[in-house]
């Protein structure tokens, strides 16, 4: 499997407040999910800036094989433009990219269809319950396919059952495509039914504090949540987690 | 409460008022150049509509023109000066020196400058400058207050400056702008009622004009029906600005 994004001994300082990440490693291969677990300021948030080009280390290195607009973010906020309908919204990278504003359009149309928006096409982000603007600005990330899907804490503002009917979602559309994911959480059973690979870091600098792979397919089999599996994947990142905060005391 | 008496109160009180007024001058028996009586007010109203209608269109469309002029001249350099944060520095304290001046201060000299011939010319000036500033200020703190994430986003799928502007920061501005031009609206009114009290010839048929002349005359209730034939038209002026902006922003996030 090849490598799509690596964070190479990468480390991000800020005047004032010194290192808050790093040196910190990461490899993502083609069609991997990896979660990203840690206390706040921990800087799962700042290691995704760097993987989305956002950002730039202050040392070690960042390499990404997807070109521009093959990499996409989801914010916690879905980063909606208020004044333009679904729509627009989600055909905007095509259209920053340059592509007909026709085509674009039945693009992100189609796109809407994917996350079960048909019927919200036409409408503004005020007009839309807080999952469903979530879903628009999950459409709008994958109407370019990217190779590299990066998500900061996308369900950090939604309540439970939206949350699991979201991360089933986000399976059934990885599976079409299988681009690369980083899906940065603070939820303990979240990153473990969301991925394959879940990394632990600590505070002060961000550094890896563990990590636990699970050995279930992807999307996850319906009852995947009472699952043995899922039961003691979700205790190993409980584990490394509280090791993880020991360290920040 | 019923919502009928709650649209009936503010009318209730204002004839409740009046009928005090009214009983205050007619028991008191005071000049009515010092105080006249509410039924002398609406006399002179009743008999001068004509020139008084025409003098708030003279005031009205002077403010409306420097509205519209000030609207131009605010977006186009508050969109100029967003795009260079030296700039933007540069103009700052001479934005503020300029809007805390009050436009009394420099009416005169402005006068003076459109040529005495022409006070029009100085009268709208001076609306502007009373105009711009709202318009201005909402403007450039509009197209500096988009999302930050959505900055990201467009940095992320590589959006040149000006698909930026276009998509972006111009959009982003639009409730602020319409804000502006909400506060501008009256302030236009109140420079042009200034300018023409400055300007104080009759080359200008303004309300302000109807004002001086009746109060110089001592025809105080002329001068009454000056001043409430002006408020009425502020307040008719702002509810129109009022209910467009609510409209557009309606249109415009779609609810």
């Amino acid at each position: 499997m090849s490598v799509v994004a690596s964070l190479i001994a990468a480390e991000v300082a800020y005047p004032g407040r010194g290192t808050v990440l790093g040196p910190f490693d990461l490899a993502l291969t083609e069609g991997e999910i990896v979660a990203l677990v840690g206390p706040s300021g921990c800087g799962k948030s700042t290691a995704l800036r760097l993987l989305a080009g956002l950002e730039q280390p202050t040392a070690g290195t960042v390499t990404r094989t997807p070109e521009r607009g093959q990499t996409a973010v989801v914010f916690q906020a879905p980063t909606l433009m208020p004044w333009a309908d679904a729509r627009t919204n989600v055909a905007l990278p095509l259209e920053l990219a340059g592509m007909a504003k026709a085509k674009a359009h039945d693009q992100a149309q189609e796109a809407l269809k994917a996350v079960g928006l048909e019927n919200a096409i036409g409408s503004k982000p005020a007009q839309l319950s807080g999952g469903m603007a979530m879903r628009v600005s999950l459409a709008r990330a994958l109407v370019t396919r990217p190779r590299l899907l990066l998500l900061d804490e996308p369900f950090a503002a939604l309540d439970e059952i939206t949350r699991r009917n979201l991360a089933d979602d986000i399976h059934r559309l990885w599976d079409q495509t299988r681009p690369a994911v980083v899906f940065v959480t603070h939820n303990v059973e979240e990153a473990a039914y969301m991925a394959q690979r879940v990394v632990v870091m600590s505070a002060n600098p961000g550094k890896i504090a563990g990590q636990t792979i699970i050995d279930a397919p992807l999307p996850r089999p319906p009852g995947f949540r009472t699952s043995e599996v899922f039961r003691n994947a979700a205790e190993d990142v409980s584990r490394d987690l509280a090791k993880a905060m020991g360290h920040v005391q | 409460m019923s919502r009928t008496l709650e649209t009936l109160a503010p009318i209730l009180l204002v004839a409740v008022l009046l009928g005090l007024w009214e009983a205050a001058c007619r028991l008191t028996g005071v000049p009515a150049y010092f105080l006249p009586a509410p039924s002398a007010v609406a006399a002179a109203m009743a008999q001068d509509w004509a020139l008084l209608l025409g003098s708030a269109w003279k005031t009205l469309s002077t403010a409306l023109l420097a509205l519209a002029f000030a609207s131009l001249t605010a977006c186009s350099l508050a969109l100029i000066i967003s795009t260079n944060r030296l700039l933007e520095k540069a103009v700052q304290p001479l934005a503020v020196a300029l809007q805390v001046t009050p436009v009394v201060a420099i009416a005169p000299q402005v006068v003076i400058w459109a040529g005495l011939a022409h006070p029009d010319r100085a009268i709208i000036s001076l609306a502007v400058i009373v105009a711009f500033f709202p318009i201005f200020s909402g403007a450039l703190t509009g197209l500096k207050s988009t999302d930050p994430d959505l900055e990201r986003l467009f940095d992320l799928y590589g959006a040149t400056p000006w698909q930026r502007l276009l998509r972006l920061r111009i959009p982003s501005a639009t409730p602020f702008v319409l804000e502006g031009h909400k506060v501008a609206g009256g302030l236009a009114v109140i420079g042009a009622v200034v300018a023409e009290f400055v300007a104080g010839s009759g080359g200008s048929q303004g309300l302000a004009w109807r004002i001086l002349e009746s109060s110089n005359r001592l025809q105080t209730a002329k001068t009454f029906a000056a001043v409430i034939v002006l408020s009425l038209m502020g307040a008719l002026l702002h509810a129109v600005l009022q209910a467009s902006e609510q409209a557009i922003l309606r249109r415009f996030r779609g609810r």
